[in-house]
């Protein structure tokens, strides 16, 4: 490796040999036949290598000749291909921001098809004990009741949720541990939008945690698409869609979900 | 499936809950002295008459009928009082009679029963056009995107449609079957247009050409019209009662590239090409006055005399973005051409080309002669969000702005008799203007997404909207309110027409699927 730009310098400064041009042009006049000598004697997985790029190499060279050709005639010939995007001339020259569209006519297209309803991406889940999802927390004048507990885990609590009497209160969930917002992505199309929770449908742990809108890997939620403006084939917007959380919110601090589609 | 009517706002149920007049004539009113005026010609008919104060519409409109002998086939006639203002000549303003005289001028007191009033007459479409409310038929058939769908002008049997899968279709709607495919282009179609005497289709395409085709076959007449060095926005023909005696009516085609062609459709040539646009020109109308309107993207409107040789003589600026669209008072007639809600499959054959030129001349003096003179109002719509009213032949300033959109316009037209201007817009709404001084009159409100396309019944009271959440919506135009909505496609509705006889109506979308809806 040469540790500094010399050799361009030294060109520069003196120019090169009188004989580059010629020796250069043999060199390349060569190279076929180099290649060919290669090609005979190259044995095992270099000769494998050899054939597989000289291979793409052909395709490329065809590819180019092919469209040269092309080009002379006049149009093409065929119709061109169908591309399925078609649109009419008012908006032709918008730059309409089509992931919210592409959603759902892949959607719909998904619902053609039959898809089978009740699979998720992650159909099991790792059990969590009750110790692991509770802290006991005491209570009492000698903290020696044990009734109270705390959720360890990251929780959906709805809108205008107040907190019961604190002697009433059997269960609490940390205000710090609550989430509004998840990172949902859509499968297909790898987009991934910030999107509120509306409600959690499913804890596949225990229908009580589903009650108490405990968010862990695997939980059904329900999110608001009405920003990506999905349209329904009665002309309705649609606004919740359901979505599975796909990782531990308690370990990474955020909700990460995948659209259900 | 249907649209939910959003609550009433609290002004609305303010005012629902207040005490309402009920409106009462009262019985000593005396009679007042009145005189009928034609709205097209100007002339008055009958002198001046005495009548009840409370006369109502309809006795107006029998009355009218007697005076003109036609009381055994009675025209039904809209009436508006001529409020004239004699200091000052363009304050004179019409005031419509909606029930009786006495609620409509001489309660609100604009005029005294003293006062000898001049009632302008205009007759309404003698025929009324049921809305249409089921879909007859879903017919597949295009390959891809549907982009634009036409109905013949003749009757509504036929209908030819353009599509992303390079081929245009002539369907015949009464049996729901195809006809003919017009394939050709090369790339999406992106418009067709019936020529208005009936025998001919153009369309025009991605792929910069243009084609004509026999109407009644599908075969094509000739190659393609090359030329455009960028893809066809819009297509125009020369309306019929301005065809030379002998030849063929002439088309235009605007084009991507920013220049407009007039094109020669028996000989296949190009005849003019107009280039004075700095932008895509994105619509072009071919008005009864021998002038072609464009709107471009470069914020102008040009007027170019094809009589002249095609010479600009005007060019409109007051937008402040891209013109999306643009459309005459007259646009209706002139795609009518000869014909009308009589005529028939067989009348493109029966009825000579002179005797269509002269009910072409005759429709056409119908809807743009005012008072006497022929005025063609222009309405263009913008990405400003704005429409300007303009009637370019007599002054290049605006008649009117007109604001209230909130998202971009996409597309305008006028009734069939140049009374009402609808506009669709982005913004989900649809706005009706009155179609003379460019008044907002109301807001057709229903759709969730952007409107992308109205067409009107032949009879101006109801409109046809298609949006991009996948339905269409008929609405009443008197009482502004939704009348059905049609749900059914799959996908977002890009292109819809109304038959000129009233009787169905043509849609197509990106579900690649023709809908023709019917009563």
């Amino acid at each position: 490796m040469p540790q500094n730009e010399y050799i361009e310098q030294h060109i520069k400064k003196h120019g090169r040999r009188l004989d580059y041009e010629e020796r250069k042009r043999k060199k390349e006049a060569r190279e076929g036949h180099r290649i060919a000598k290669e090609a005979q004697t190259l044995k095992g997985w270099k000769a494998k290598q050899f054939a597989k790029k000289r291979y793409s190499e052909k395709v490329a060279m065809k590819k180019k000749i092919k469209a040269h050709q092309e080009s002379k005639v006049k149009g093409p010939s065929t119709p061109a291909e169908e591309s399925g995007e078609a649109l009419p001339t008012y908006l032709l020259d918008r730059q309409n921001d089509n992931v919210a569209k592409a959603i759902s006519s892949s959607i719909k297209q998904k619902r053609l098809e039959k898809a089978d309803k009740f699979s998720v991406p992650l159909p099991k889940v790792k059990g969590i004990s009750e110790e692991e999802m509770f802290k006991v927390i005491k209570t009492g004048k000698k903290n020696n009741k044990a009734w109270k507990r705390m959720i360890t885990k990251h929780t959906f609590v709805g809108e205008g949720f107040t907190r019961r009497p604190v002697k009433m209160e059997r269960i609490i969930r940390p205000s710090a541990l609550r989430q509004k917002k998840a990172n949902v992505t859509h499968p297909e199309l790898k987009v991934t939008v910030f999107l509120p929770i509306l409600g959690v449908k499913k804890n596949p742990q225990s229908p009580m945690y589903t009650q108490l809108g405990v968010l862990t890997k695997g939980t059904i939620i329900e999110v608001n698409v009405s920003e990506l403006g999905l349209v329904t084939a009665g002309g309705k917007v649609v606004w919740g869609k359901y979505a599975q959380i796909t990782n531990e919110p308690d370990r990474d601090g955020c909700v990460n979900a995948v659209l259900l589609v | 499936m249907a649209t939910v009517i959003p609550p009433p706002s609290k002004k609305q149920k303010r005012q629902a809950q207040q005490v309402q007049e009920v409106p009462l004539i009262p019985k000593d009113l005396p009679n007042i002295l009145i005189k009928f005026e034609a709205s097209d010609t100007g002339e008055s008919v009958g002198g001046s008459i005495r009548v009840p104060g409370a006369i109502t519409e309809k006795q107006l409109e029998e009355l009218l009928n007697q005076i003109q002998g036609t009381s055994d086939d009675p025209t039904p006639y809209t009436f508006a009082l001529l409020n004239k203002n004699d200091k000052d000549e363009s304050k004179t303003e019409m005031i419509d009679i909606k029930d009786d005289l006495y609620t409509s001028v001489l309660k609100p007191q604009i005029k005294t029963t003293e006062d000898f009033m001049t009632l302008v007459y205009t007759p309404r479409a003698i025929f009324k056009v049921k809305p249409v409310t089921r879909s007859s038929s879903a017919i597949a058939g295009h390959g891809s995107t549907i982009l634009c769908c036409q109905f013949s002008p003749n009757n509504s049997s036929r209908m030819c449609s353009g599509a992303g899968d390079s081929t245009a279709r002539i369907w015949d709607c009464n049996t729901h079957t195809p006809v003919a495919t017009l394939s050709g282009h090369t790339n999406w179609v992106l418009c067709v247009s019936y020529s208005p005497c009936g025998t001919m289709i153009a369309t025009g395409s991605m792929d910069n050409t243009v084609r004509l085709w026999e109407a009644d076959t599908g075969k094509p007449l000739g190659k393609a019209l090359t030329g455009h060095g960028k893809w066809i926005t819009s297509l125009t023909w020369e309306p019929l009662h301005l065809v030379k005696v002998g030849s063929s009516p002439r088309l235009a085609s605007a084009s991507k590239d920013s220049t407009i062609k007039v094109w020669d459709t028996s000989s296949r040539v190009c005849e003019l090409t107009m280039s004075g646009h700095t932008n895509s020109v994105s619509c072009i109308k071919w008005s009864g006055s021998n002038i072609i309107y464009s709107g471009s993207h470069d914020k102008t409107i040009k007027a170019w005399d094809i009589s002249a040789r095609g010479k600009c003589i005007q060019t409109l600026k007051s937008h402040g973005h891209w013109i999306n669209h643009l459309a005459l008072s007259t646009d209706y007639v002139i795609r009518k051409g000869g014909f009308d809600h009589t005529s028939n499959k067989s009348s493109i054959k029966d009825l000579s080309p002179e005797e269509l030129r002269t009910r072409a001349i005759k429709e056409y003096e119908k809807v743009a002669k005012l008072s006497g003179s022929i005025h063609e109002r222009v309405v263009t719509a913008s990405d400003d969000f704005t429409m300007y009213l303009w009637e370019p032949l007599k002054s290049g300033k605006p008649i009117c702005r007109m604001t209230g959109h909130q998202k971009l316009v996409n597309h305008v037209s006028f009734s069939p008799d140049g009374r009402f201007i609808v506009s669709s817009s982005f913004d989900n709404s649809i706005k009706i203007w009155d179609g003379l001084k460019g008044n907002f009159i109301g807001t057709l409100r229903g759709h969730v997404a952007p409107v992308y396309q109205t067409a009107w019944s032949a009879d101006n009271r109801l409109l046809v909207s298609s949006s991009k959440d996948t339905t269409l919506k008929v609405w009443d135009i008197r009482t502004k309110k939704l009348v059905v909505d049609l749900p059914g496609h799959a996908d977002e509705v890009f292109a819809v027409d109304w038959s000129l006889d009233g009787k169905k109506v043509a849609s197509g979308g990106k579900d690649k699927m023709i809908r023709i809806w019917s009563h």
